[in-house]
Protein backbone atom coordinates (compact mmCIF):
# COMPACT_ATOMS: atom_id res chain seq x y z
CA UNK A 1 0.00 0.00 0.00
CA UNK A 2 1.17 3.42 -1.11
CA UNK A 3 0.03 6.67 -0.40
CA UNK A 4 1.02 9.97 -0.98
CA UNK A 5 2.21 10.91 2.55
CA UNK A 6 4.59 7.53 3.32
CA UNK A 7 6.00 4.80 1.31
CA UNK A 8 5.62 1.30 1.98
CA UNK A 9 7.06 0.54 5.55
CA UNK A 10 10.44 -0.68 6.24
CA UNK A 11 11.49 -2.25 8.99
CA UNK A 12 12.51 0.91 10.86
CA UNK A 13 8.86 1.81 10.25
CA UNK A 14 7.37 -1.46 10.92
CA UNK A 15 8.00 -0.71 14.68
CA UNK A 16 7.62 2.47 14.24
CA UNK A 17 4.00 1.97 13.51
CA UNK A 18 3.67 -0.64 16.54
CA UNK A 19 4.81 2.24 19.08
CA UNK A 20 1.97 4.27 17.44
CA UNK A 21 -0.35 1.77 17.43
CA UNK A 22 0.07 0.88 20.96
CA UNK A 23 0.39 4.75 22.11
CA UNK A 24 -3.04 5.32 20.39
CA UNK A 25 -4.93 1.97 22.02
CA UNK A 26 -3.72 3.71 25.38
CA UNK A 27 -4.97 7.26 24.56
CA UNK A 28 -8.35 5.84 23.12
CA UNK A 29 -9.12 3.79 25.96
CA UNK A 30 -7.92 6.36 28.43
CA UNK A 31 -10.28 8.96 27.54
CA UNK A 32 -12.92 6.19 27.29
CA UNK A 33 -12.43 4.95 30.66
CA UNK A 34 -12.19 8.32 31.62
CA UNK A 35 -16.08 9.14 30.75
CA UNK A 36 -17.17 5.86 32.02
CA UNK A 37 -15.74 6.65 34.94
CA UNK A 38 -16.66 9.59 35.65
CA UNK A 39 -20.38 8.47 34.82
CA UNK A 40 -20.20 5.93 36.83
CA UNK A 41 -18.52 8.34 39.72
CA UNK A 42 -21.94 10.44 39.65
CA UNK A 43 -24.18 7.87 39.44
CA UNK A 44 -25.44 7.03 35.85
CA UNK A 45 -25.16 3.53 35.96
CA UNK A 46 -26.92 3.23 38.80
CA UNK A 47 -30.42 0.77 38.66
CA UNK A 48 -32.80 4.07 39.54
CA UNK A 49 -31.94 6.43 36.63
CA UNK A 50 -32.65 3.59 34.31
CA UNK A 51 -35.32 1.74 35.91
CA UNK A 52 -37.26 4.20 33.65
CA UNK A 53 -36.55 2.65 30.68
CA UNK A 54 -37.80 -0.72 31.89
CA UNK A 55 -41.65 0.16 32.03
CA UNK A 56 -43.96 -0.93 28.90
CA UNK A 57 -45.44 2.00 28.66
CA UNK A 58 -41.53 4.12 28.13
CA UNK A 59 -40.82 1.47 25.96
CA UNK A 60 -43.85 2.00 23.73
CA UNK A 61 -43.37 5.78 23.84
CA UNK A 62 -40.05 4.93 22.04
CA UNK A 63 -41.51 3.20 19.67
CA UNK A 64 -44.47 6.11 19.18
CA UNK A 65 -41.33 9.20 18.90
CA UNK A 66 -38.82 7.21 17.10
CA UNK A 67 -41.97 6.87 14.77
CA UNK A 68 -42.66 10.36 14.88
CA UNK A 69 -39.03 11.05 13.52
CA UNK A 70 -39.28 8.82 10.65
CA UNK A 71 -42.64 10.07 9.21
CA UNK A 72 -41.42 14.04 9.64
CA UNK A 73 -38.32 12.19 7.94
CA UNK A 74 -39.83 10.31 4.91
CA UNK A 75 -42.36 13.03 4.55
CA UNK A 76 -39.47 15.91 4.28
CA UNK A 77 -37.27 13.30 2.01
CA UNK A 78 -39.69 13.12 -0.64
CA UNK A 79 -41.02 16.38 -0.43
CA UNK A 80 -37.12 17.45 -0.91
CA UNK A 81 -36.42 15.29 -3.77
CA UNK A 82 -39.50 16.68 -5.52
CA UNK A 83 -38.74 20.15 -5.06
CA UNK A 84 -34.61 19.71 -5.57
CA UNK A 85 -35.61 18.36 -9.02
CA UNK A 86 -38.48 20.89 -9.85
CA UNK A 87 -35.83 23.65 -8.92
CA UNK A 88 -33.47 21.72 -11.05
CA UNK A 89 -35.15 21.94 -14.33
CA UNK A 90 -36.02 25.63 -13.20
CA UNK A 91 -32.56 26.54 -13.01
CA UNK A 92 -31.86 24.83 -16.77
CA UNK A 93 -34.77 26.54 -18.07
CA UNK A 94 -34.42 28.57 -21.33
CA UNK A 95 -36.69 31.46 -20.16
CA UNK A 96 -34.72 33.75 -17.71
CA UNK A 97 -38.12 34.70 -15.76
CA UNK A 98 -38.08 30.92 -14.51
CA UNK A 99 -34.41 30.41 -14.47
CA UNK A 100 -33.30 33.52 -12.05
CA UNK A 101 -36.41 32.54 -9.55
CA UNK A 102 -35.01 29.36 -9.19
CA UNK A 103 -31.58 30.51 -9.25
CA UNK A 104 -32.23 33.17 -5.93
CA UNK A 105 -34.58 30.90 -4.25
CA UNK A 106 -31.60 28.05 -3.76
CA UNK A 107 -29.29 30.62 -2.85
CA UNK A 108 -31.61 32.17 -0.06
CA UNK A 109 -32.63 28.81 1.73
CA UNK A 110 -29.74 27.47 1.81
CA UNK A 111 -28.25 30.57 3.46
CA UNK A 112 -30.63 31.17 5.93
CA UNK A 113 -30.51 28.58 9.00
CA UNK A 114 -32.95 25.84 9.02
CA UNK A 115 -33.77 26.66 12.45
CA UNK A 116 -34.41 29.89 12.07
CA UNK A 117 -36.69 28.99 8.82
CA UNK A 118 -38.90 26.38 11.20
CA UNK A 119 -39.10 28.99 13.66
CA UNK A 120 -40.72 31.53 11.07
CA UNK A 121 -43.17 28.53 10.17
CA UNK A 122 -44.05 28.16 13.57
CA UNK A 123 -43.34 31.33 15.90
CA UNK A 124 -43.77 33.85 12.95
CA UNK A 125 -46.40 32.84 11.11
CA UNK A 126 -49.32 32.19 13.69
CA UNK A 127 -48.18 35.33 14.99
CA UNK A 128 -49.05 37.10 11.66
CA UNK A 129 -52.59 35.75 11.52
CA UNK A 130 -51.98 32.14 9.63
CA UNK A 131 -53.41 29.24 11.37
CA UNK A 132 -53.29 25.81 11.60
CA UNK A 133 -49.26 25.39 11.29
CA UNK A 134 -48.57 22.78 13.49
CA UNK A 135 -44.50 21.34 14.72
CA UNK A 136 -44.97 18.67 12.47
CA UNK A 137 -45.61 21.10 9.74
CA UNK A 138 -43.16 23.67 10.54
CA UNK A 139 -40.16 20.58 10.96
CA UNK A 140 -40.93 19.18 7.58
CA UNK A 141 -41.41 22.42 5.90
CA UNK A 142 -38.43 23.84 6.74
CA UNK A 143 -36.61 20.60 6.01
CA UNK A 144 -38.17 20.38 2.45
CA UNK A 145 -37.06 24.25 1.58
CA UNK A 146 -33.71 23.79 2.64
CA UNK A 147 -32.74 20.42 1.49
CA UNK A 148 -34.53 20.64 -1.48
CA UNK A 149 -32.41 23.80 -2.29
CA UNK A 150 -29.62 21.95 -1.61
CA UNK A 151 -30.64 18.80 -3.61
CA UNK A 152 -31.34 20.83 -6.63
CA UNK A 153 -27.59 21.78 -6.95
CA UNK A 154 -26.98 18.18 -6.75
CA UNK A 155 -28.95 17.67 -9.19
CA UNK A 156 -28.27 20.37 -11.28
CA UNK A 157 -24.30 19.39 -10.72
CA UNK A 158 -25.31 15.75 -12.07
CA UNK A 159 -27.12 16.95 -14.98
CA UNK A 160 -24.52 19.32 -16.03
CA UNK A 161 -21.87 16.86 -15.57
CA UNK A 162 -23.34 14.34 -18.30
CA UNK A 163 -21.69 14.03 -22.12
CA UNK A 164 -22.93 16.76 -24.00
CA UNK A 165 -24.05 14.17 -26.40
CA UNK A 166 -26.76 12.63 -24.52
CA UNK A 167 -28.87 15.90 -24.61
CA UNK A 168 -28.27 16.21 -28.28
CA UNK A 169 -28.86 12.72 -29.06
CA UNK A 170 -31.95 13.33 -26.92
CA UNK A 171 -33.22 16.02 -29.40
CA UNK A 172 -32.07 14.09 -31.91
CA UNK A 173 -34.62 11.76 -31.87
CA UNK A 174 -37.41 13.98 -31.54
CA UNK A 175 -37.86 14.55 -27.61
CA UNK A 176 -38.61 17.43 -26.66
CA UNK A 177 -36.56 19.55 -24.16
CA UNK A 178 -38.41 18.82 -21.20
CA UNK A 179 -38.70 14.98 -22.55
CA UNK A 180 -34.92 14.48 -22.51
CA UNK A 181 -34.51 16.14 -19.28
CA UNK A 182 -36.78 13.91 -18.17
CA UNK A 183 -36.33 10.12 -19.89
CA UNK A 184 -32.74 10.94 -20.36
CA UNK A 185 -31.04 13.27 -18.26
CA UNK A 186 -32.89 12.81 -14.92
CA UNK A 187 -32.53 9.29 -14.62
CA UNK A 188 -28.48 9.38 -15.29
CA UNK A 189 -27.89 12.41 -13.16
CA UNK A 190 -29.66 10.30 -10.02
CA UNK A 191 -27.29 7.67 -10.60
CA UNK A 192 -24.07 9.47 -10.97
CA UNK A 193 -24.90 11.63 -7.53
CA UNK A 194 -26.47 8.87 -5.76
CA UNK A 195 -23.92 8.90 -2.70
CA UNK A 196 -24.50 13.11 -2.67
CA UNK A 197 -28.21 12.56 -2.13
CA UNK A 198 -27.84 10.12 -0.04
CA UNK A 199 -25.83 11.72 2.31
CA UNK A 200 -27.87 14.62 1.83
CA UNK A 201 -31.14 11.97 2.71
CA UNK A 202 -28.85 11.18 6.43
CA UNK A 203 -28.56 15.06 7.02
CA UNK A 204 -32.49 15.18 6.38
CA UNK A 205 -32.31 12.72 9.33
CA UNK A 206 -29.99 13.98 11.61
CA UNK A 207 -31.75 17.22 10.82
CA UNK A 208 -35.42 16.02 12.36
CA UNK A 209 -33.88 16.62 15.78
CA UNK A 210 -34.04 20.34 15.40
CA UNK A 211 -37.82 19.86 16.06
CA UNK A 212 -37.15 19.44 19.32
CA UNK A 213 -36.48 22.92 19.52
CA UNK A 214 -39.94 24.09 18.24
CA UNK A 215 -41.75 21.42 21.22
CA UNK A 216 -42.09 18.78 17.90
CA UNK A 217 -42.66 15.76 19.59
CA UNK A 218 -39.67 13.17 18.58
CA UNK A 219 -36.95 11.12 19.90
CA UNK A 220 -34.82 14.14 21.24
CA UNK A 221 -37.91 15.80 22.77
CA UNK A 222 -39.25 12.57 24.64
CA UNK A 223 -35.35 11.77 26.15
CA UNK A 224 -35.31 15.47 27.42
CA UNK A 225 -38.53 14.57 28.82
CA UNK A 226 -37.76 11.78 30.28
CA UNK A 227 -34.61 12.87 31.48
CA UNK A 228 -36.86 15.82 33.68
CA UNK A 229 -38.51 12.63 36.12
CA UNK A 230 -37.26 13.99 39.21
CA UNK A 231 -38.97 10.31 40.83
CA UNK A 232 -36.41 8.36 38.71
CA UNK A 233 -33.80 10.34 39.62
CA UNK A 234 -33.93 12.74 36.96
CA UNK A 235 -32.00 10.53 34.28
CA UNK A 236 -30.79 13.40 31.93
CA UNK A 237 -27.38 11.48 30.60
CA UNK A 238 -29.00 7.66 30.45
CA UNK A 239 -31.98 9.73 28.43
CA UNK A 240 -29.63 11.32 25.71
CA UNK A 241 -27.43 7.95 25.78
CA UNK A 242 -30.32 5.86 24.52
CA UNK A 243 -31.83 8.87 22.06
CA UNK A 244 -27.86 8.81 20.90
CA UNK A 245 -27.71 5.57 20.00
CA UNK A 246 -31.18 5.58 18.85
CA UNK A 247 -29.85 8.30 16.11
CA UNK A 248 -26.69 6.62 15.35
CA UNK A 249 -28.56 3.55 14.44
CA UNK A 250 -30.87 5.27 12.26
CA UNK A 251 -28.61 6.80 10.46
CA UNK A 252 -26.19 3.55 9.92
CA UNK A 253 -29.19 1.87 8.84
CA UNK A 254 -29.85 4.46 6.00
CA UNK A 255 -25.90 4.76 4.87
CA UNK A 256 -26.31 0.75 5.12
CA UNK A 257 -29.35 0.95 3.16
CA UNK A 258 -27.72 3.25 0.51
CA UNK A 259 -24.74 1.50 0.25
CA UNK A 260 -26.52 -1.63 -1.08
CA UNK A 261 -28.58 0.44 -3.25
CA UNK A 262 -25.67 2.46 -4.47
CA UNK A 263 -23.55 -1.42 -5.35
CA UNK A 264 -26.51 -2.18 -7.50
CA UNK A 265 -26.54 0.38 -9.45
CA UNK A 266 -23.11 1.48 -9.61
CA UNK A 267 -22.26 -1.42 -11.28
CA UNK A 268 -24.28 0.10 -14.73
CA UNK A 269 -22.81 3.35 -14.93
CA UNK A 270 -19.59 5.03 -13.69
CA UNK A 271 -19.91 7.57 -10.95
CA UNK A 272 -19.03 10.76 -11.64
CA UNK A 273 -17.11 12.60 -9.29
CA UNK A 274 -18.56 16.46 -8.89
CA UNK A 275 -17.36 18.95 -5.91
CA UNK A 276 -20.76 19.69 -4.82
CA UNK A 277 -19.73 20.83 -1.46
CA UNK A 278 -21.85 18.57 1.54
CA UNK A 279 -22.08 20.44 5.26
CA UNK A 280 -24.73 19.89 7.61
CA UNK B 1 -37.94 47.86 9.67
CA UNK B 2 -39.49 49.32 13.52
CA UNK B 3 -38.77 46.05 14.92
CA UNK B 4 -34.43 45.95 14.21
CA UNK B 5 -34.46 49.98 15.17
CA UNK B 6 -36.53 49.30 18.05
CA UNK B 7 -34.54 46.40 19.43
CA UNK B 8 -31.20 46.57 17.74
CA UNK B 9 -29.59 46.27 21.23
CA UNK B 10 -30.98 42.55 20.75
CA UNK B 11 -29.82 42.19 17.42
CA UNK B 12 -26.46 44.01 17.91
CA UNK B 13 -25.85 41.35 21.23
CA UNK B 14 -27.45 38.06 19.38
CA UNK B 15 -25.02 38.57 16.28
CA UNK B 16 -21.96 39.17 18.31
CA UNK B 17 -22.64 36.18 20.64
CA UNK B 18 -23.16 34.48 17.17
CA UNK B 19 -19.95 35.79 15.79
CA UNK B 20 -18.30 34.58 18.99
CA UNK B 21 -19.76 31.04 19.03
CA UNK B 22 -18.55 31.34 15.33
CA UNK B 23 -14.94 32.47 15.71
CA UNK B 24 -13.99 30.47 18.65
CA UNK B 25 -15.36 26.90 17.39
CA UNK B 26 -14.15 27.58 13.96
CA UNK B 27 -10.68 27.85 15.73
CA UNK B 28 -10.79 24.91 17.55
CA UNK B 29 -12.64 22.92 15.03
CA UNK B 30 -9.95 23.37 12.91
CA UNK B 31 -7.43 21.98 14.74
CA UNK B 32 -9.41 19.28 16.07
CA UNK B 33 -10.29 18.51 12.38
CA UNK B 34 -6.50 18.79 11.15
CA UNK B 35 -5.24 16.38 13.60
CA UNK B 36 -8.39 13.81 13.38
CA UNK B 37 -7.46 14.52 9.33
CA UNK B 38 -3.59 13.40 10.09
CA UNK B 39 -4.67 10.36 12.31
CA UNK B 40 -7.06 9.22 9.51
CA UNK B 41 -4.41 9.55 7.00
CA UNK B 42 -1.26 8.02 9.27
CA UNK B 43 0.52 4.49 8.25
CA UNK B 44 -0.78 3.45 11.90
CA UNK B 45 -4.12 1.42 11.55
CA UNK B 46 -5.11 1.77 15.36
CA UNK B 47 -4.71 5.63 14.58
CA UNK B 48 -6.77 5.94 11.25
CA UNK B 49 -9.11 3.18 13.08
CA UNK B 50 -9.76 5.74 16.48
CA UNK B 51 -10.26 8.75 13.30
CA UNK B 52 -12.65 6.96 11.77
CA UNK B 53 -14.41 5.69 14.69
CA UNK B 54 -15.14 8.79 15.99
CA UNK B 55 -15.91 10.50 12.40
CA UNK B 56 -18.74 8.35 11.92
CA UNK B 57 -20.18 8.41 15.27
CA UNK B 58 -20.01 12.12 15.50
CA UNK B 59 -21.22 12.64 12.40
CA UNK B 60 -23.98 10.16 12.56
CA UNK B 61 -25.45 12.25 15.48
CA UNK B 62 -27.58 15.15 15.30
CA UNK B 63 -25.95 18.54 16.31
CA UNK B 64 -29.12 19.29 18.84
CA UNK B 65 -28.14 15.79 20.27
CA UNK B 66 -24.51 16.83 20.91
CA UNK B 67 -25.42 20.23 22.38
CA UNK B 68 -28.08 18.96 24.57
CA UNK B 69 -25.58 16.85 26.34
CA UNK B 70 -23.05 19.57 26.67
CA UNK B 71 -25.83 21.40 28.15
CA UNK B 72 -27.77 19.50 29.68
CA UNK B 73 -25.82 16.17 30.41
CA UNK B 74 -22.66 17.30 31.48
CA UNK B 75 -23.45 19.35 34.45
CA UNK B 76 -24.55 15.93 35.99
CA UNK B 77 -21.16 14.53 35.69
CA UNK B 78 -19.39 16.34 38.63
CA UNK B 79 -16.90 17.98 36.72
CA UNK B 80 -15.62 21.21 36.56
CA UNK B 81 -18.70 23.70 35.91
CA UNK B 82 -18.51 25.00 32.26
CA UNK B 83 -21.16 27.69 30.84
CA UNK B 84 -23.92 27.06 28.34
CA UNK B 85 -21.64 29.54 25.55
CA UNK B 86 -18.60 27.08 26.35
CA UNK B 87 -20.86 24.09 26.35
CA UNK B 88 -22.10 25.22 23.20
CA UNK B 89 -18.48 25.66 21.60
CA UNK B 90 -17.40 22.37 23.16
CA UNK B 91 -20.48 20.88 21.10
CA UNK B 92 -19.91 23.07 17.58
CA UNK B 93 -16.32 22.64 17.88
CA UNK B 94 -16.37 18.91 18.35
CA UNK B 95 -19.03 18.27 15.28
CA UNK B 96 -17.80 20.76 13.08
CA UNK B 97 -14.27 19.44 13.57
CA UNK B 98 -15.46 15.72 11.57
CA UNK B 99 -16.84 18.13 8.77
CA UNK B 100 -13.39 19.57 8.96
CA UNK B 101 -11.13 16.51 8.60
CA UNK B 102 -13.17 15.14 6.34
CA UNK B 103 -12.53 18.18 3.52
CA UNK B 104 -8.73 18.16 4.78
CA UNK B 105 -8.68 14.54 4.30
CA UNK B 106 -10.26 14.44 0.91
CA UNK B 107 -7.90 17.01 -0.15
CA UNK B 108 -4.84 15.33 1.01
CA UNK B 109 -6.63 12.39 -1.57
CA UNK B 110 -6.46 14.68 -4.43
CA UNK B 111 -2.62 14.89 -4.68
CA UNK B 112 -1.64 12.10 -6.74
CA UNK B 113 0.83 10.01 -5.55
CA UNK B 114 3.57 10.88 -8.38
CA UNK B 115 4.08 14.10 -6.57
CA UNK B 116 5.16 12.39 -3.54
CA UNK B 117 7.31 10.05 -4.95
CA UNK B 118 8.93 12.38 -7.17
CA UNK B 119 10.16 14.19 -4.17
CA UNK B 120 11.49 11.12 -2.19
CA UNK B 121 12.85 10.40 -6.20
CA UNK B 122 15.33 13.93 -5.72
CA UNK B 123 16.34 13.30 -2.29
CA UNK B 124 13.75 15.44 -0.35
CA UNK B 125 13.32 14.11 3.29
CA UNK B 126 9.94 13.22 5.03
CA UNK B 127 9.22 17.08 6.26
CA UNK B 128 10.40 18.82 2.91
CA UNK B 129 8.00 16.45 0.57
CA UNK B 130 5.23 17.33 3.34
CA UNK B 131 5.73 20.99 3.22
CA UNK B 132 7.14 21.71 0.23
CA UNK B 133 5.13 19.14 -2.49
CA UNK B 134 2.08 17.77 -0.74
CA UNK B 135 0.85 20.35 1.79
CA UNK B 136 0.58 23.47 -0.72
CA UNK B 137 -1.19 21.06 -3.31
CA UNK B 138 -3.80 19.83 -0.81
CA UNK B 139 -4.57 23.21 0.27
CA UNK B 140 -6.13 24.78 -2.96
CA UNK B 141 -8.84 21.86 -3.17
CA UNK B 142 -9.02 21.74 0.16
CA UNK B 143 -9.83 25.27 0.64
CA UNK B 144 -13.25 25.41 -1.26
CA UNK B 145 -14.96 22.54 0.97
CA UNK B 146 -13.80 23.91 3.76
CA UNK B 147 -15.23 26.94 3.53
CA UNK B 148 -18.61 25.23 3.24
CA UNK B 149 -18.09 23.49 6.27
CA UNK B 150 -17.64 27.08 7.96
CA UNK B 151 -20.66 28.42 6.26
CA UNK B 152 -22.14 25.40 7.90
CA UNK B 153 -20.83 25.76 11.29
CA UNK B 154 -22.25 29.90 11.28
CA UNK B 155 -25.75 28.91 10.51
CA UNK B 156 -25.62 26.00 12.98
CA UNK B 157 -24.59 28.26 15.53
CA UNK B 158 -28.67 28.99 16.06
CA UNK B 159 -29.03 25.81 17.32
CA UNK B 160 -27.10 26.81 20.65
CA UNK B 161 -29.80 29.26 21.20
CA UNK B 162 -32.14 25.80 22.75
CA UNK B 163 -29.83 25.67 24.72
CA UNK B 164 -29.38 28.64 26.60
CA UNK B 165 -27.36 31.42 24.57
CA UNK B 166 -27.77 34.62 23.73
CA UNK B 167 -27.26 35.04 20.28
CA UNK B 168 -29.18 35.26 17.08
CA UNK B 169 -31.44 32.46 17.35
CA UNK B 170 -32.36 33.30 20.78
CA UNK B 171 -33.51 36.75 19.26
CA UNK B 172 -37.06 35.42 18.34
CA UNK B 173 -37.32 34.82 22.58
CA UNK B 174 -36.19 38.06 23.61
CA UNK B 175 -38.39 39.29 21.45
CA UNK B 176 -41.23 37.54 22.03
CA UNK B 177 -41.04 38.64 25.82
CA UNK B 178 -41.04 42.20 24.72
CA UNK B 179 -44.25 41.68 23.03
CA UNK B 180 -42.84 42.62 19.80
CA UNK B 181 -44.12 41.12 16.46
CA UNK B 182 -42.11 37.89 15.60
CA UNK B 183 -42.67 37.27 12.04
CA UNK B 184 -40.98 40.36 10.64
CA UNK B 185 -37.90 40.10 13.60
CA UNK B 186 -37.58 36.58 12.54
CA UNK B 187 -37.09 38.07 8.83
CA UNK B 188 -35.02 40.30 9.58
CA UNK B 189 -32.73 37.29 11.51
CA UNK B 190 -33.11 35.42 8.38
CA UNK B 191 -32.10 38.88 6.29
CA UNK B 192 -28.45 38.95 8.02
CA UNK B 193 -27.51 35.59 7.77
CA UNK B 194 -28.45 35.39 4.09
CA UNK B 195 -26.14 38.61 4.06
CA UNK B 196 -23.49 36.92 5.95
CA UNK B 197 -23.68 33.87 3.93
CA UNK B 198 -24.76 35.05 0.31
CA UNK B 199 -23.07 38.96 1.02
CA UNK B 200 -19.47 37.90 2.52
CA UNK B 201 -18.78 34.45 2.59
CA UNK B 202 -19.42 32.88 -0.61
CA UNK B 203 -18.02 35.52 -2.50
CA UNK B 204 -15.18 35.68 0.00
CA UNK B 205 -14.95 31.41 -1.42
CA UNK B 206 -15.48 31.86 -4.73
CA UNK B 207 -12.86 34.57 -5.06
CA UNK B 208 -10.34 32.08 -3.12
CA UNK B 209 -11.35 29.13 -5.35
CA UNK B 210 -10.49 30.95 -8.43
CA UNK B 211 -6.93 32.25 -7.01
CA UNK B 212 -5.74 28.62 -6.23
CA UNK B 213 -7.47 26.95 -8.88
CA UNK B 214 -5.24 24.38 -10.48
CA UNK B 215 -5.27 22.37 -13.33
CA UNK B 216 -4.86 18.53 -12.62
Amino acid sequence: MSSVLFDVPGPKARTRNVYLNVATVIVVVGIIAFILFRFNESGQFTAKKWEIFTFPRVQQMFLTVIGATLKAFAVAAVGSLVLGILLAFGRLADSRWVRLPCYWFTEVFRAVPLLILMMIMYYGLPSAGVKGITPFIAVVVGLILYNGSVLAEVFRAGIESLPKGQREAGLAVGLSKGQVLRIILLPQAVRSMLPVIISQLVVILKDTALGFLITYNEVLYYANFLGSQGQYGSPVVPALMVAAVIYVGLCLILSGIAKLVESKMSSRVKVVKTKVGLAG
Amino acid sequence: MNVITDNSDLFVTGFKNTGILFVISAFFALILGTIVAGMRVSPAPAMRAAGTLYVNAVRNTPLTLILAFFALGYPRLGLPHIDFMNAAIVGLSLYTATYVSEAIRSGINTVSVGQSEAARAIGLPFMQTLTLIVLPQAFRSVLPPLFSVFIALLKNTTVAAGFSVAEAGAIRANLSERGEPLLPGLLWVAVIFVVLVLGILTPLQRYLEKKWRVER
